[in-house]
């Protein structure tokens, strides 16, 4: 297995497109604006934030015996639950319910939990058909990627290559580029696999454990198209993704597109209890790390996520950087705190990818500390493993002489001294990671302690 | 079998946190002109909603943008279509309806969705494989917000149901708006006195 590059080195690979990185930096900026807008609409919305976060404390809390309760509410819906500890057993429970029904073709809607299960991947190598039916997972697919956003899959493809991609695989004109156009050409492609498939497999936004239902969003239908014309349908969700009552949802349903586009709602926002008459309905619970994170007092708050994206759109690190650079399902600031909880090593540079500026947090509609968290997270990598040798050197280093007063006046005095005289190319090399697409700033003459010592007598 | 079940339960037991209390039901006012603003909503989803039109005017709709080769499908009384949904065994038989018209239950005017319980709709698959959607709400069934709505409909009574808040989009090329991505192309609602 290859390994996993550096936040930072796949960053730089990115940033090698200089106009690439900016209409991308500009693009979600102009999410998160929207967001903004909409959320200021609202004279509640901070409290709806509070509301929402001590709802996902409670479940959090109580998880267990939510999850009890959902699931004989849903089995007496005639949903038949099954569990699954890790990614591995959730695919194979997948696979079991397609053999017993003896199904080869199916359609699927977005679900970042088959992503972080490789879901896709693992049916296709067993001879599988497996369509994505989002219009942006269906490009990707097609471009054999993996997302780059959650809410936004394909937000890192310009129209230019999307008409490309269809020229290739749909047969659209060379050259289109039309959004309309090959919105078109997809849905005529998409609806002949909808009438064709036998199975459809969804996510779940929301479970309610009151009720054993589930609620699924979507703005083009596409779960819907799916489930209500195949033979079966299978949810996939996260434990924690349980709600406890079904009017819980009047807080979460204004808060999530609203976060995540600055829509007022998804344009479909279905809930599901039964299946219809003579088809069968599975719903998947799954663990996959959940259960370790809850555990983990620090982190235990980033399980609260409803997943609409908004810490990606404000973060200036994923803005300029790209939902690839994390190497990550969930990319962005709450991936870099999901992701070192699944598997630290290969994520141990995400936490690092941040500049603490604390944007994420404020966005986040359910109040998750995201950059508090990151912050801890840095401190748990650092403890325990080996960061960059020349991080490492230099944090030494710097510790050392800030310890030691007249060291540290000295190494001031010859940094301010040096640092004025030098040539630029003495400055600014490869050595000085700092100074790659930045200036220093202006070497001051005199340190804060010579100018108060100068001044106090006045 | 049940073995994951039981390590997942148990492992949250050994995990989680103290009880924390669940919060109430939070009631926020809303006292805005209902139909002004469930019109300005549906309008930033995507669709339409015309007011003061009885079901004449949504008959002489029909008439001027359908021809009489288009499959109409009405689930109203009072509204005539050509198609026939009780001999429908099968939704993939919906595959050619041009235009389907139905009736909201409830409608929320912060931002136009209309709840649709199975009972409305019949077939699952009918607002979304429709080529079009008209929609019939009465004006008393106005709620002014998310919160109101939960407090009126009984989600789990029918085994499936939707809240509707526009025609089916995407702005997955590069964020450009396109309406009409798998389900419908158009959203009109009428408001009915």
């Amino acid at each position: 297995m290859k390994a996993t590059p550096t936040h930072a080195a796949a960053a730089e690979e990115f940033l090698k497109d200089d106009e690439r990185s900016h209409w991308h930096d500009d693009t979600l900026w102009h999410v998160r604006t929207k967001r903004d807008v909409s959320a200021q609409k609202i004279p509640e919305w901070e409290n709806l934030r509070t509301n929402a976060s001590q709802i996902k404390d409670h479940v959090l809390s109580n998880l267990d015996q939510l999850l009890l309760k959902f699931e004989k509410n849903a089995i007496e819906n005639g949903i038949e639950v099954l569990w699954a500890k890790d990614a591995d057993e959730h695919n194979q429970h997948v696979l079991r319910i397609l053999e017993e029904n003896q199904v080869k073709n199916l359609v699927k809607s977005k679900s970042i939990l088959t992503e972080e299960c490789g879901l896709n991947h693992f049916l296709e190598d067993k001879g599988y058909d497996v369509v994505d039916t989002d219009l942006g997972e269906r490009i990707i697919q097609f471009n054999k990627q993996v997302p780059s956003h959650i809410v936004m899959p394909a937000i890192h493809l310009k129209k230019k290559e999307i008409g490309d991609i269809f020229h290739e695989h749909l047969g659209t004109d060379a050259g289109a580029d039309d959004p309309a156009y090959l919105t078109e050409a997809a849905r005529q492609h998409l609806r002949q696999k909808f009438i064709q498939a036998k199975a459809a497999i969804t996510g779940v936004n929301f479970g309610i454990a009151e009720t054993g239902g589930f609620v699924v969003c979507t703005n083009e239908g596409n779960a819907d198209m799916g489930t209500h014309l195949a033979d079966l349908h299978i949810a996939c969700m996260g434990i924690e993704k349980l709600i406890p009552r079904a009017a819980d949802l009047g807080v979460f349903l204004r808060l999530l597109a609203r976060s995540a586009t600055g829509q007022s709602i998804t344009n479909y926002t279905s809930h599901f209890h039964r299946p219809r008459e003579g088809k069968k309905m599975y719903l998947i619970l799954v663990d996959n790390g959940r259960t370790n994170q809850l555990g983990r007092e620090d982190f235990r708050n980033s399980l609260k996520c409803i997943r609409c994206g908004a810490c990606m759109n404000t973060c200036p690190i994923y803005r300029r950087s790209s939902g690839f650079s994390y190497g990550s399902t969930v990319p962005g600031p709450i991936g870099s705190i999901l992701s070192p909880g699944m598997d630290l090593k290969k994520h141990s540079t995400l936490p690092f990818a941040s500049t603490l500026c604390g944007s994420c947090t404020n966005v986040c509609p359910v109040k998750i500390n995201i950059h508090e968290q990151l912050y801890k997270w840095r401190q748990v990598i650092t403890k325990e493993g080996p960061s960059q040798p020349s991080k490492k050197w230099a944090m030494r280093f710097g510790g050392n002489v800030m310890s030691k007063p007249k060291l540290f006046d000295m190494m001031g005095n010859l940094a301010r001294k040096s640092l004025s005289i030098s040539p630029r190319g003495f400055v600014y090399n490869s050595f000085n990671a700092w100074g790659k697409h930045r200036e220093l700033p202006e070497v001051p003459k005199e340190s804060f302690k010579e100018w108060y010592r100068k001044n106090r007598k006045q | 079998m049940n073995s994951s079940k039981e390590a997942i339960i148990a492992a949250i037991k050994k995990n989680k946190p103290d009880l924390l209390p669940l919060p109430e039901h939070p009631e926020f006012p809303y006292e805005d002109n209902l139909i002004e603003q469930f019109q300005a909503s549906i309008k930033l989803n995507g669709g339409t909603a015309r007011t003061g039109e009885g079901k004449a005017a949504v008959q002489a709709y029909l008439k001027d943008n359908y021809t009489p080769d288009n499959q109409v499908l009405s689930m109203v009384d009072g509204i005539t279509g050509n198609f026939d949904i009780g001999k429908v065994q099968d939704p993939h038989e919906l595959e050619h309806i041009e235009v389907a018209i139905l009736e909201g239950d409830w409608g929320v005017v912060e931002n136009a969705a209309i709840w649709l319980p199975e009972e409305k709709i019949v077939h699952r698959a009918l607002p979304f494989i429709a080529q079009h959607l008209i929609v019939l709400l009465k004006v008393d069934r106005l709620l002014g917000n998310m919160h109101e709505v939960y407090q009126k409909i009984n989600v789990a009574e029918p085994g499936y149901g939707v809240f509707v808040a526009g025609p089916s989009k995407t702005a997955d090329i590069e964020q450009s708006l396109v309406i009409g991505a798998h389900g419908p192309r158009s959203m009109v609602v009428f408001l009915m006195a």
